[in-house]
């Protein structure tokens, strides 16, 4: 699966469309590490415990909207963008969404 | 006497505890952080990421890759409590432009290394995008970079 935020496939041809695929996930951070990080806040600094459970959204919005695509008979996923939007303290959602399509080698 | 007085203003000892620890390991951790980027830029030089939509000419790709990095960081609670006098009246408010510099130059850090550890030294339609992560008092932010690096023939 070719996934790209490009509009074109380097080095493939787009070949057909299906269409936007997207993929999405809520999480929510648990107590213990929201107490450290609470620690962490004094002193500033990287919050490690949040970059992981950002980048692991990531991870999962991505891989949902990758076997969307695949159900829609996609080999690829184009023009790929990723949205993060905060619902209450504590809880984020990730989405990523892009065009499914079709490509072959050139 | 003496006791109660002490007792009395503790709320006061204990905010001037933590702004004096917010200060120093702040101070400290900003400087360790931009030695540690500064390092790092030198050895990832040879990764080059471009924010331009198109594959540049003379480069031929085989193919193509999403690539990130991320990172979450947090202001220290001295820089806060200067912050808030800042939001009163106004004007520049250099540490936070350091927090966010740090944040961005580490976020794009991290995409140069996923992108050298999949074989490819050309990053191509780099984008940032930063959210504040809410639920405690000290701001946090998120800043994230994504591109795609390409794959050429050898």
């Amino acid at each position: 699966m070719l996934i790209s935020n490009l509009e074109t496939a380097p080095g493939h041809r787009v070949v057909a469309h299906m269409g936007i695929a997207q993929g999405s996930t809520v999480r929510a951070k648990h107590a213990g590490k929201d107490i450290l990080a609470g620690l962490k806040n004094i002193v500033g600094g990287e919050l490690k415990a949040y970059t992981d459970l950002m980048q692991e959204a990531r991870a999962e919005a991505v891989e949902r909207m990758t076997a969307e695509a695949k159900a829609m008979g996609a080999n690829a996923v184009l023009n790929v963008r990723f949205v993060t939007t905060s619902i209450t303290a504590g809880a984020a959602e990730i989405l990523a969404y892009g065009s499914a399509v079709t490509v072959e080698p050139v | 006497m003496e006791a109660s007085f002490w007792l009395e203003t503790l709320n006061l000892w204990f905010l001037l505890a933590l702004l004096v620890v917010g200060y120093g390991a702040g101070r400290w951790q900003e400087r360790r952080h931009y030695r540690s980027i500064r390092l790092r830029e030198q050895t990832l030089r040879h990764v080059v990421a471009l924010n331009t939509r198109y594959v540049p000419e003379g480069v031929q790709a085989t193919g193509a890759r999403l690539v990130s990095g991320s990172v979450v960081i947090s202001s220290d609670y001295f820089k806060t409590f200067v912050a808030g006098f800042r939001a009163f009246f106004g004007g520049r408010f250099r540490g936070y432009e350091t927090l966010l510099e740090r944040a961005r130059r580490e976020a794009l850090l991290r995409l140069k290394q996923e992108a050298h550890n999949a074989g490819a030294t050309l990053v191509i339609g780099v984008r940032f995008e930063s959210t504040t992560v809410a639920g405690s008092s000290t701001p946090s932010v998120e800043v994230m970079a994504f591109g795609t690096a390409l794959f050429t023939p050898r």
